[in-house]
């Protein structure tokens, strides 16, 4: 029971980790402000949770376990919610994605509208 | 694993850094310093469970509240504050 128990953790804390740094050299390699939330946003949401789920099948049985259900569901709760506030925020201000700024430039001026 | 895993969170923590200093607007500094903020909580509850600390649980879950609070905070003050100064030029707005 606990060498499954090993086992599954440490399938979670590889698959965390390697989600972690797709989205850090996502962060990093993007072009765009919007890609950059994307590649951030989605596999943040994923990562943290199967980290923590991987800490979590390692401990035992306490208030600690409670603790770090909390943060798990904090972070699944307030992660997607800040990436939609900073992308809402990031449109409000005048930013624009990539995609539209090429198809307002080559496509004609007038064309571009919906 | 959980060594790997720490090692991951501080490789992540470092290029959201340097996304930090890089980041053409303020926007892409806020939300790689939110990235940063989530890998810190991360961190602190990762590396305190293998260096045993005492009660690190709880600082990771404030670290979490706070770490939402500003970031929505921040957003708010920047949401509409390019749109009204740039509103005579809106091509400057970049």
């Amino acid at each position: 029971m606990t060498a499954i128990l090993e086992l599954v953790s440490a399938i979670c804390l590889l698959l965390g980790s390697v989600l972690c740094v797709t989205g850090g050299i996502g962060l990093l390699r993007m072009p765009d402000f919007f890609s950059r939330v994307h590649a951030s946003g989605v596999t943040e949401t994923l990562a943290a949770p199967l980290l923590l789920a991987g800490l979590a099948l390692q401990m035992d049985w306490s208030l600690d376990l409670v603790k770090v259900a909390m943060i798990l569901i904090l972070v699944l709760a307030t992660n997607p919610t800040a990436t939609h506030a900073m992308a809402k925020a990031t449109l409000h201000g005048g930013q624009r994605p990539l995609e539209l700024d090429r198809d307002r430039s080559t496509g004609g001026e007038g064309a571009s509208k919906p | 694993m959980l060594t790997a895993a720490i090692i991951a969170i501080l490789v992540t923590m470092l290029l959201a850094l340097i996304r930090i200093f890089l980041g053409p607007t303020e926007y892409d500094r806020m939300l790689a310093a939110n990235s940063f903020g989530t890998k810190t909580v991360l961190l602190i509850a990762l590396a305190g469970y293998v260096l045993q600390w005492n009660s690190y649980l709880d600082v990771a879950l404030l670290y979490a509240l706070l770490n939402f609070v500003g970031t929505i905070a921040v957003m708010r003050f920047f949401e509409y504050r390019n749109a009204l100064e740039g509103r005579d030029d809106p091509e400057s707005v970049v």
